[in-house]
This record gives C-alpha cells, structure tokens and sequence, in this order.
C-alpha cells in the first residue's frame, strides 16, 4: 500500500511540476518587471545624467553621487528626525505596554485593539487630523479665545511633524515592546524586589534590559518607515522641515533630475539595509533563547 | 504598608498615563468626524449637525470621478492581488530548496520596501518600458492614423499596488494553509478526485477565509494608497489624491466629510479581516513545526 501510493504521488510529481510553474508566473512576472528590473533601473540611472529636458541621459559617471552634499539638509533633517521621535516614540509607547502588560487585568485585550483600530484607518487621514487640530482654527483659535496666548503657530514646525509622526507610529512601537513585556519572567522582578532593589532601579536593571529586543525592534519599524516619508512633512512641517522623502518627491517630480534622484534614493536605501543588518546582528544575539518577538499588527 | 501604597499610587499613575495616551490616540480622529457633521465653517463655530458638508462633496464631480477612480482601482488591484498571491502560495507550499528561497525574500521585500520606492522604481521602469513600447507601435502602425500611445494612468497604479498587496496575500494565504489538514488533500486524491475538484472542493473552503481577508486588506491598502499614485498616477486623480491636493488650497468642511468616508471604509474593512483572520489563527494547527512566525513578523511591516 505504501508502495502504491508513493508511485501515485511520483506520478503525480510531473504535471505537479508544471503546475507549479504556471501558478507561480503571474507573481514572478510582477516580481520582475515592478521589483527587480526598477531597482536595477534605479542604479543605473543613478550613475547616469540628466537629459536637458529632464529624465535621464545614458552615461558612466560619479557626479550624482558627487552632488549629494547638495541635499545634504534632506539627509542630515532625515537623521536626526528619525533619531528623536523613534527615541520618543519608544519614551511614550513603554509606560503604556508596561501597564498594557502588567496591570491591564481583564480589560487587555480591548485595551490592545484600542491601540490598533487608529493604525487600520487611513494614514493620509490620520494626518489630516493633525492639520485640523493644529491649522490657525483648531488650537491657536482656541487658545485666542481663551487668552492663553495670542498668534500661537503650531503648524509647519519641527514640533508638529515629530507630533504626527509619533501619532501615526507609536502602535508600531507599543506592540513589539508589549509583546516582550508580556513573556518576561515575573520571577525576576519578584527576586530583583525582595532583594532589596528599589522599584526605580527594577525597572531600569531588570525591566528595561529584557524588553530590549521589543524596543530595539519598534525602533527598527519606525526608522525604516520614517526614512521615506513625505506625506507628515509635507503636511505637517509646509516646505520648512524638508526631509528625504521630500527631496526624492521634487526629485522626480517638480525637477525631473531623475539620476540624482537614483542616486538619492539608492543611498537611502543603502542606509536602510545597513540599519536592518545592525538590527539582525542584535537580535540574533538576543532572540537566541528568547524565541521571536514579532506581533501582527492587521 | 508604606511600600504598598507607594505601589498603588504608581499603579493609578500608570492608569491615568495610558488614559491620556487614549486619548490622544482618538482626539484627532473623532475631531474629524465631529467636524463633518458640523453646520458650521469650522471647529470654533459649532452651529449643530448637518449633512450638508456629505451633499457638497457628494455633488462635486471632481470629488466623485476621484472616488470612482480609487475603488476602480482598489477593486482592480484587490481581483488581482488575491488571485495571483493565491496562486503564488499554493505553488510556495509544494516547493522546497533555492527557488523558494528567492521567491520567499522577493515575497518579504516587496512588502517592506517603502511606498515611496515603490513609487519611484514604478515610475522610471514604467517610463521607460513604455518608450520603447510606444517605438514600436509607432513603428508597426499603419500609415495614415496616429498610433496609440502607452502612458501614465490607472493601470500603472494597479501594477504598482497589485505587486506588495499580491505579496501580503501570499503571506496570509501561506500562513492558513500551513495549518491546513494535508491528509484531507490524500484522502480526496486517493479517492479518485482530480487536482482541480480536490483544489474546489477541499482546499479552497479551507484557505477561504484567509483569501477574504487578503482581498480586503489588499483593496484598503490601494484605496488609501497616497505615496505611490503620487508617482505613477499620471493625469488621473484619486480619492487620497484629491484630498491631499485640496488641503494645499485650505483646509474646507468639504474635506472632514471626505475623510470621514475615507475612515469609514478603512476601517470596516480591516475590522472584518481582522476578525477572519483572528477566526483562522484560532484554529488547531496540525501541520508540525510550520509556525507562522515568519509570516507575521512580515506583516508588522507591512501595517
């Protein structure tokens, strides 16, 4: 009987060959063309120059990586944009998983969905909101009547892009911290207190090093998402916090210089590759015995 | 004692912290949809409820040819996104070695390259691609009519969505039929069944949930797609499209009852793929040692 079914299954292994090929056509077609070709595209181009008219001009040459001093701004905003609201995301987001995971009782599960159904609605809404909130009639109308302060401008400042950006990424940091929160040994908290520890240095001895592989983890999510964002800048900051995703954005399509765009955007994603290394050569140290701390999130 | 109450009062501290972080997290969106139902001009000038923001967007045509465009195209990606992402895992599960490899970290980046590379790489590919393109049907044409000629528009906005919504399908659909029964799949061929009515009539009712929550989280990411149309949308608008370049003319009421819609449809339709992707995860798994680990930890990004 064995004998019989594994001939079945061998014959079956041919056409199943075929089959497979043909299912997987479509995705490896898309995978190609819209995948593979256009990033390969991207670092030729960005070796190339830009054709009077704009696009790109066929050519061997070193010079757009050369000019890329000349965004330095968009770079250097993007770097420490994404340093203090990832550092302040993370500031926010663990008091909440602390209590999310410690002290929520009964009530935890609806208290996480809360913490997601913001995340399912739209982005492009989500900050929106925030121009409402803080356009000239939202808080600074507000604040007028009231005679708090008079001719309050909160919109198109520093302050008010690291606002939405902590708004629309602090789930992403919540759940991974949250997750390794949750699996942490409450015997050591109970050793590290009847040992003496005070609860500040619990938490900064005990707590905080073994969430590490959550933190470092929500840190990861929102760098790499942060580094190509335009739509928080360009709404929330006008055209005074000028970040990466801005300059590709009048890169290729205001300016239409798009070797310099390559050029832009390859470095970005060299840097982003380089941060997901890091992050993998971290963990693996970390996540060794601890098991994975990955979350879904929809 | 002391310690005690010094811990109970850290404790209501930490309460009222995450309250606030509550509401923080729900201030902006309810302003919103408060603001839309508002007869009045602005959030200082509350005049009582009103439709009347609904029936100005509703009666402008730019607003509504936006919105015929974005489900046009949401509900194009989403046809093509869970049929070939279906295919794609079906075919994943019954390989092993190099090939699945690759496809695998082609399947993982697709899903977490940013939207704004997504965006350029569509963009100097499609361009390109169509230059040559348009050569040669210009160069094949017959004498005497202008040829047609391929550009920017919808459906490059499609084949840009349709490549990581087909990738999250894969994964979802993967992940489901890990924990599929495989001596099901035996039993219906040993008992004479073709792959095909096997594939109907055993795998399909198993995987279906998991195909529906795809097709749903695939439509919402290409109706609330802004970053990516931006770049390959051409002449044609779309809903986000719309949004973002009237809020560069002022803020109007007109725009709350826009985005409200836009909140609507977003979330109800992750709520319900939330809840049969919830019911699937439930569900025993029986396959041994094919956690869904990878999978999910890919979704992360992807949200």
């Amino acid at each position: 009987m064995p004998a019989l079914r594994r001939r079945a299954r061998g014959g079956g292994e041919e056409g199943g060959r075929l089959t497979t090929a043909l299912l997987l056509l479509p995705t490896s077609l898309w995978f190609l063309l819209l995948l593979v070709a256009p990033l390969v595209i991207l670092v030729v181009y960005s070796f190339g120059l830009r054709a009077p008219a704009g696009g790109y001009e066929p050519a061997f040459t070193l010079e757009q990586y050369a000019k890329l001093p000349t965004r330095a701004v968009a770079f250097r905003n993007t770097a420490i944009m994404s340093v203090a609201s990832t550092l302040l995301c993370i500031l926010v987001a663990f008091p909440l998983a602390y209590f999310l995971a410690t002290k929520a009782g009964r009530w935890k599960t609806l208290l996480l969905v809360l913490v997601i159904v913001p995340f399912w609605t739209s982005f492009l809404i989500r900050t929106y909101a925030w121009l409402v909130i803080l356009g000239s009639n939202g808080i600074p109308a507000l604040a007028e009547r009231l005679g708090i302060a008079h001719d309050l401008v909160l919109l198109n400042t520093p302050f008010a892009v690291m606002l939405g950006i902590v708004y629309n990424y602090l789930p992403l940091t919540v759940f991974p911290i949250y997750v390794s929160l949750e699996r942490l040994d409450k015997r050591l908290l109970e050793a590290s207190r009847d040992l003496g520890a005070p609860p500040w240095r619990t938490l900064w001895q005990v707590t905080v090093p073994l969430a590490a592989p959550g933190i470092i983890t929500g840190a990861l999510l929102v760098f790499i998402l942060l580094s190509g964002e335009y739509v928080i800048p360009a709404m929330l900051g006008g055209n005074k916090v000028f970040l990466l995703g801005n300059a590709l954005v009048d890169l290729f399509i205001q300016a239409r210089d798009w070797p310099l765009g390559s050029a832009v955007a390859v470095s970005m994603i060299l840097g982003m590759l380089a941060t997901i290394g890091i992050y993998m050569k971290l963990t693996s140290r970390w996540m060794r015995g601890t098991g994975r701390s990955g979350v879904s999130l929809i | 004692m002391s310690r005690r109450e010094e811990r109970t009062k850290a404790d209501r501290a930490l309460a009222g912290y995450a309250a606030l972080v509550y509401l923080f997290l729900y201030v902006p969106i309810v302003t919103v949809v408060v603001l839309s139902f508002n007869a009045g001009m602005h959030a200082t000038d509350l005049r009582g409820f009103s439709l009347r923001w609904y029936g100005e967007a509703w009666s402008d045509p730019f607003v509504t040819e936006a919105l015929r465009n974005s489900l046009e195209i949401a509900t194009t990606t989403a046809v093509l996104a869970t049929t070939f992402g279906t295919m794609a895992a079906l075919a994943l599960n019954r390989m092993r070695g190099g090939l699945r490899a690759v496809l695998d970290t082609l399947v993982y980046a697709a899903i977490m390259v940013p939207g704004i590379v997504i965006g350029i790489a569509t963009l100097v590919f499609v361009v390109l691609a169509f230059d040559w393109l348009n050569g040669w049907i210009a160069y094949l044409w017959p004498a005497g009519s202008t040829p047609p000629a391929l550009s920017l528009g919808k459906p490059t906005v499609v084949a840009a969505h349709t490549l990581f919504t087909m990738a999250i399908v894969t994964v979802l659909v993967r992940a489901r039929a890990a924990g599929m029964d495989r001596s099901l799949i035996e039993a219906s061929g040993d008992l004479g069944a073709t792959p095909w009515g096997t594939f109907r009539q055993v795998t399909f009712p198993q995987l279906f949930p998991a195909i529906l929550a795809g097709f749903l989280l695939a439509f919402t990411f290409s109706f609330d797609d802004f970053i990516i149309a931006l770049f390959v949308a051409g002449p044609d608008n779309t809903l986000p499209l719309y949004v973002f370049s009237s809020i560069r003319r002022g803020v109007t009421p007109k725009i709350n009852a826009i985005a409200s819609v836009m909140l609507g449809v977003t979330l109800t339709f992750l709520f319900v793929a939330q809840i049969l992707l919830r019911r699937t995860a439930r569900r025993p798994t029986r396959a041994p040692g094919v956690g869904s680990g990878g999978p999910e930890g890919a979704l992360q990004e992807a949200a």
